[in-house]
């Protein structure tokens, strides 16, 4: 399963509710204000460092740029971009956005 | 009638307290950016603007944003032409920056970093509050 998130977990729950309900060996991508969460320093940053133990983690690149974090990124993500989205949407069985 | 008075009466004149009060980060929703737009046009009428930063809100001010990957416009750099208004109040939240790992010096533009109770006293002194 991919798991993706587009919204800040400030905002809303629906990173907190993917962590809770992702199956250990899932992917997860965050895209849109979801990349707020990758960021370092943050107060998300240790359960999805937990998170990170059991799930494959994404970002996309383009979103943490425009919003100027791309240089915040927690050690163990890992950037895509566009075309690795589509990779990952392909190489999983499923996926279920987090709106 | 005294001269404050009629200047009242054509509505010309009358200077108001208006306080915009940003929460959401930038690009996910129109938010930011639609209240960037009539915080400029509040700009036109004399009024006594200022800005406060709250929650998500302190995003938009954050340096380096380079939005050419997502084909939208980049407004951060709007901020920095505030001065040029003569809106200089922009307030940002101290919690908001600590919860997200920011600092004063991640902003492009001059703020006054203070607590949450100074921002509420800041709040309670306005004639009008607009959220976005």
């Amino acid at each position: 399963m991919l798991h993706i998130v587009n919204k800040s977990p400030y905002e809303r729950n629906a990173l907190e509710a993917c962590l809770r309900l992702a199956r250990p060996g899932s992917a997860l991508l965050l895209i849109e204000d979801g990349v707020y969460a990758a960021t370092r320093g943050s107060v998300c940053e240790a359960s999805l460092k937990e998170a990170m133990t059991q799930l494959k983690v994404y970002a996309l690149a383009p979103d943490l740029e425009a919003r100027g974090v791309a240089a915040r990124v927690m050690e163990g993500i890992q950037l895509v971009d566009y075309g690795g989205f589509v990779e990952l949407a392909c190489e999983q069985p499923n996926c279920q956005s987090w709106l | 009638m005294s001269e404050a008075e009629q200047q009242g009466e054509e509505g010309v004149g009358i200077v108001k307290k208006f306080m915009f009060v940003n929460r959401k980060a930038p690009y996910g929703t129109i938010y930011a950016l639609e209240g960037l737009e009539v915080v400029l046009i509040s700009a036109a009428f004399d009024q006594d603007v200022s800005l406060a930063f709250i929650d998500d809100g302190v995003y938009q001010l954050l340096k380096g944003q380079q939005t050419k990957g997502i084909e939208a416009k980049n407004f951060s750099p709007a901020y920095r032409a505030l001065e040029g208004y003569d809106i200089e109040k922009l307030y940002v939240e101290r919690d908001a920056l600590d919860a997200r790992g920011l600092a004063e010096e991640d902003l492009l533009v001059d703020v006054q970093v203070m607590s949450s109770g100074e921002l509420a006293e800041l709040m309670a002194a306005q004639d009008v509050v607009i959220g976005f």
